[in-house]
């Protein structure tokens, strides 16, 4: 957690400071080579001819499972003359107890920074840097991650790292004393950001604040953190069976697999990972305001719950999100911020994640004097769905806008990997992406308006407010009764200490 | 974007890392693959070939950027990069001589109620009001010819991929992927937009622009900080303003002067495209050929001539706002051609770079006062001369004082003893690491290739840079250090919590009252 707070902290400066203004704003969405079916030609680019897409087979992993249960994907990639590999272990922040919650987070860090039982953390740092190699750690809401990557000169030396990482880890205390500081510093500074508050509570509002998808780490639950409690969870969690492995690069399959067998093959299980039964609570229709009286722009996010990605309806939920929030051709990128000029980012659409329900959300940002203006627009356009059903136009528009961008899911080893290990990791089939693009195809409008009608109900929607509201062109009250949400932060436990200007309010 | 940045923690392991030895070899391999052609018109094309998937990126390189922004017009540039999606005469509307008439006269209302508006006595507001209300129908007529998005709707339905394009103080850039079967049809797409662009709902994109300034700049405590630390640093050159441009002069500029801007910098010879992947350059080139080579013949416009003068007293900015502190600074540098300029790279590389760096371990390993800590050079471009700026996010309980304090610690220790052995290795490995990294992606390559070209003139300078790196000596880093590092030199940005922090409590901050 903590790694990825710094990381979005010294990025933001480095962006600022680049000046940087991007003008398109498109959420990552999916997408197959499909024969073009381009109309009469009427205008110039409609009389250049496309091609067929050349015949491309891209190349799948080896799957390999040990007897200790251990699964290993290799995917060999000699473009550079590089290795890497990341194993993904069962067991994320989801299912750390909610009074130690940034348990997992610290996790993620010390197990890197805190060295092995041979060598410290530091020590670890000196040995691969000059090598200009890497191994690191880190953490999820149902998983832990720890890789390496490095020249193929260097794998043996590199791999030693990895693994004595990976058996032997030492967790020591000064680091984890720095990684409770820096958490300590990112709970100090949530609420500097209207961006990062709306992210946050939007998340509450559509899970339940309990939910541990949805859970803050605190100052108390931080603090409750002990190094034994690390060195428990590695025990608990990093076998085997647990775990996935995926080597890319330049090598040569069987020799690598030989040398993993030997690294691997003896390791003797441990228990299984249980799976969380993680209830989700439907979001509270209603409007939420959070008070920030120093930004010009409301920050608005009308949440639902999701859904998953075996959901049978996934495909025509991903037409209809392409169609309805999703790039330049959607109604909501084309009403509210082209047509009505009212948002620099807007969009949305029904979120299905692999292994819990996604977020069914839409967002915008507008200036203040505009905030129930641009609540009342997306009202519009959500009621608009069944008045103007999506039309056929709109469905071969977005199939085809997915159809033919499926290629760049394929188009490097490393990606085909990273695919293929999340669907081991959820249990979904080996091929669930290749049959993607003929799920679409069957798409029908029919079954676009179908999805809307059924996931997206305005009235049981939250809608979260962060933003000025003495600025607002009307009161949020004007459109339903209003709860405000306390964002205060819980000071930390002894009314202590160190943090700046007491905890911000 | 963001979403992209908080990719899982998967992926950013799997991000490529690269090695010393791959340099070599590789710019032997790119030699072979990359082809640089300029056209008769001036605009020069790079083709590099990697046939590792059926697709291809392109990076458009425009040699402007929002130091070009005019005195009054500041966000021009970026304003223009947004209007870049809006098509041209045959994309994007269904009649384009009506359309033409009706945008004409959409600039003739709007001069007439811009130049009521800001009459120095004030302006006589029933006669502002008519004013407004003829230009608004002005837009009106004009807006019932329009294709709402129809060039990025093309570009979508064929299959592109991460379309976008930015803006910096240096220049402007337009990127996306296509399925490769798609290269002549974007060839056109790309060419026709900066042969025939229409500034079509330009006054409602300039809306959505002052959004994009309030998202990043007014309604951020770091962004409101940039924007004043910036505007302070730099008296005369065109850097002190802001990209995004101010809310005045947004609120201002025509698209008038956008079609100005537009034909003084978006002319061949200031323009370099970019071509990467599963492509033959033998069939390409005379397909970008014939489409690029249409745009028309102009000279390359003058740079700007203002050099910054020399800063002889330490400046400062402080921000009492609702945000836990910060601590930045800045020392004025050379431009990128400086000689020097390998110097400053090895710096922020050992100063910065990962666990083993100066800072991380001075500030969060061993002082325990910060959250994070580095320096970086490019503040805020680089194009002309800018800054080396350090920053640290203090931890709870400590000031920007002593973060200030702890970085100057080891500015000193850089001035008065030489580097390590080890530690000059390390900066060597690691900065052929950090620029490799990337190559092995078609939009990376020709985002670097593209740039490299279009700023030293030959794209082999993105390998040389490397090299120059190599020759740094320990002296040339105590050199630097001592002649950039001074206290005359250099400006602070601070953010302090301001008192009484309490969300209900009204504190008109910066940005807001715009």
């Amino acid at each position: 957690m903590k790694r990825t707070t710094l990381l979005s902290l010294s990025l933001i400066l480095v962006l600022c400071a680049l000046g940087a203004s991007c003008s398109a704003r498109r959420p990552a969405t999916s997408q197959t080579p499909v024969p073009p079916q381009m109309s009469a030609p009427t205008s110039g680019y409609q009389r250049i001819s496309i091609p067929a897409l050349p015949a491309f087979k891209p190349q799948q992993p080896k799957r390999i499972q040990l007897t200790n249960g251990m699964v290993i994907f290799l995917q060999e990639d000699h473009e550079l003359p590089l290795i890497e590999g990341t194993a993904r272990i069962r067991g994320g922040s989801v299912s750390e107890p909610a009074q130690k919650a940034g348990l997992v987070g610290l996790f993620g860090e010390v197990w890197r920074t805190g060295g092995t039982k041979s060598q410290t953390g530091d020590q670890m740092d000196d040995y691969l840097e000059v090598r200009a190699a890497k191994v690191e750690t880190g953490d999820g809401p149902d998983s832990t991650t720890i890789g390496w990557s490095c020249l193929k000169s260097d794998q043996d030396d590199v791999f030693r790292v990895f693994v004595d990482l990976l058996m032997n880890p030492e967790f020591r205390t000064d680091k984890l004393d720095i990684a409770q500081q820096g958490d300590f510093d990112a709970i100090s500074r949530r609420n500097d950001s209207a961006a990062g508050i709306a992210g946050r509570e939007a998340t509450r509002l559509a899970y339940g604040a309990d939910n541990p998808y949805a859970r803050m780490d605190e100052y108390a639950t931080v603090g409750a953190v002990t190094h034994q409690d690390l060195l428990d969870w590695h025990h608990k969690y990093v076998h085997p069976n647990n775990m996935i492995l995926g080597v890319t690069g330049d090598f040569d399959s069987a020799a690598m697999e030989a040398k993993l067998r030997t690294a691997f093959e003896s390791w003797p299980k441990g228990p299984q990972a249980a799976k969380e039964n993680i209830q989700f609570a439907r979001a509270k229709p209603g409007y939420y305001l959070v008070p920030k009286d120093d930004v010009n722009q409301s920050n608005i996010n009308m949440v639902a719950l999701g859904t998953t990605r075996d959901n049978p309806d996934f495909y025509a939920i991903n037409v209809f999100n392409e169609a309805f929030g999703g790039g330049f051709s959607s109604r909501l990128f084309n009403d509210i911020r082209t047509k009505r000029g009212l948002a620099y980012g807007v969009g949305g659409g029904i979120g299905a994640n692999f292994g819990h329900p996604g977020i069914l959300q839409i967002q915008a940002g507008t200036k203040s004097q505009s905030t129930i203006e641009a609540i009342r627009a997306v009202d519009e356009d959500i009621a608009d769905l069944a008045t103007h059903p999506v039309t056929e136009a709109e469905v071969k528009h977005a199939q085809d806008a997915i159809l033919n961008a499926f290629v760049f899911r394929l188009d490097s080893p490393d990606k085909i990997l990273g695919e293929r290990m999340t669907y081991e990791f959820y249990g979904y089939p080996a091929d669930w992406l290749d049959k993607y693009p003929a799920e679409i195809g069957k798409v029908t409008a029919a079954d676009v308006n179908r999805v809307a009608a059924k996931y997206l109900h305005r009235d049981q929607m939250a809608v979260l407010v962060v933003g000025n509201p003495m600025e607002f062109d009307k009161p949020l009250s004007t459109l339903g009764p209003v709860k405000e949400l306390d964002i205060a932060i819980p000071p930390p436990p002894g009314g202590d200490r160190s943090v700046n200007g007491g905890p911000a309010k | 974007m963001n979403r992209r940045f908080l990719c899982s923690l998967v992926l950013c392991l799997t991000a490529v890392l690269l090695s010393a030895a791959a340099a070599a070899q590789d710019l032997a391999s790119f030699e072979k693959r990359i082809t640089v052609k300029t056209l008769p018109n001036g605009l020069t094309l790079i083709v590099c070939e990697r046939p590792e998937a059926p697709v291809f990126s392109f990076f458009t390189h425009v040699d402007a950027g929002s130091a070009q922004d005019p005195m009054g017009a500041t966000g021009l540039a970026h304003m223009f990069e947004h209007m870049a999606f809006k098509g041209t005469d045959t994309i994007g509307t269904t009649n384009y001589p009506a359309e033409k008439a009706a945008l004409a006269k959409v600039e003739i209302a709007y001069a007439a109620f811009r130049s009521e508006r800001d009459k120095t006595l004030g302006p006589d507001p029933a006669r502002l009001a008519e004013l407004e209300k003829a230009w608004q129908d002005a837009i009106k007529d004009a807006d019932q010819y329009v294709v709402s998005n129809e060039f990025g709707k093309i570009v979508e339905q064929n299959g592109g991929e991460d379309m976008n394009a930015f803006t910096n103080y240096d220049e402007t850039g337009y990127h996306y992927s296509l399925p490769v079967n798609r290269l002549e049809l974007w060839a056109y797409l790309e060419s026709e937009r900066f042969l025939h662009p229409v500034l079509r709902e330009f006054y409602k994109e300039r809306n959505v622009v002052i959004e994009e300034r309030r998202l990043r700049t007014d309604s951020r405590p770091i962004g409101r900080l940039l924007e004043q630390f910036t505007e302070e640093a730099f008296a005369a050159h065109p850097y002190h303003r802001p990209t995004v441009g101010w809310m005045a002069d947004l609120n201002s500029f025509s698209a008038t002067d956008a079609q100005q801007f537009f034909d003084k910098y978006y002319v061949p010879s200031n323009m370099t495209v970019a071509v990467v992947g599963d492509v033959k350059t033998a069939d390409v080139m005379p397909v970008l050929e014939k489409y690029f080579g249409r745009l028309p013949n102009a000279a390359k416009p003058e740079e700007p001539t203002t050099t910054e003068p020399p800063q002889n007293s330490q400046r400062a900015v402080t921000l009492k706002d609702r945000s836990q502190p910060l601590y930045l600074e800045g020392y004025h540098r050379p431009d990128y051609r400086s000689k020097d300029d390998a110097v400053y790279d090895a710096i922020s590389d050992l100063m910065s770079e990962g666990r083993t760096s100066r800072l991380y371990r001075a500030l969060v390993r061993d002082k325990k006062i910060a959250a994070f800590s580095a320096g970086f050079t490019g503040l805020p471009g680089s194009k002309y001369p800018h800054l080396f700026a350090f920053y640290a996010f203090p931890l709870p309980g400590h000031t920007t004082q002593e973060v200030g304090d702890a970085i100057h610690a080891e500015i000193d220790h850089l001035k008065k003893e030489d580097i390590s052995d080890d530690e000059l290795r390390m900066i060597h490995t690691r900065i052929k690491a950090g620029l490799i990294r990337g190559l092995a992606d078609n939009q990376g390559l020709a985002i670097q290739l593209g740039t490299a070209q279009a700023r030293y003139g030959d794209w082999r300078e993105l390998f040389r840079s490397v090299d120059r790196v190599d020759k740094v000596t320990k002296a040339d880093i105590r050199r630097v250090a001592n002649q950039t590092f001074v206290e005359n030199n250099r400006t602070v940005g601070i953010i302090e919590t301001a008192a009484g922090d309490n969300a209900k409590q009204a504190a008109a901050a910066s940005g807001g009252a715009q």
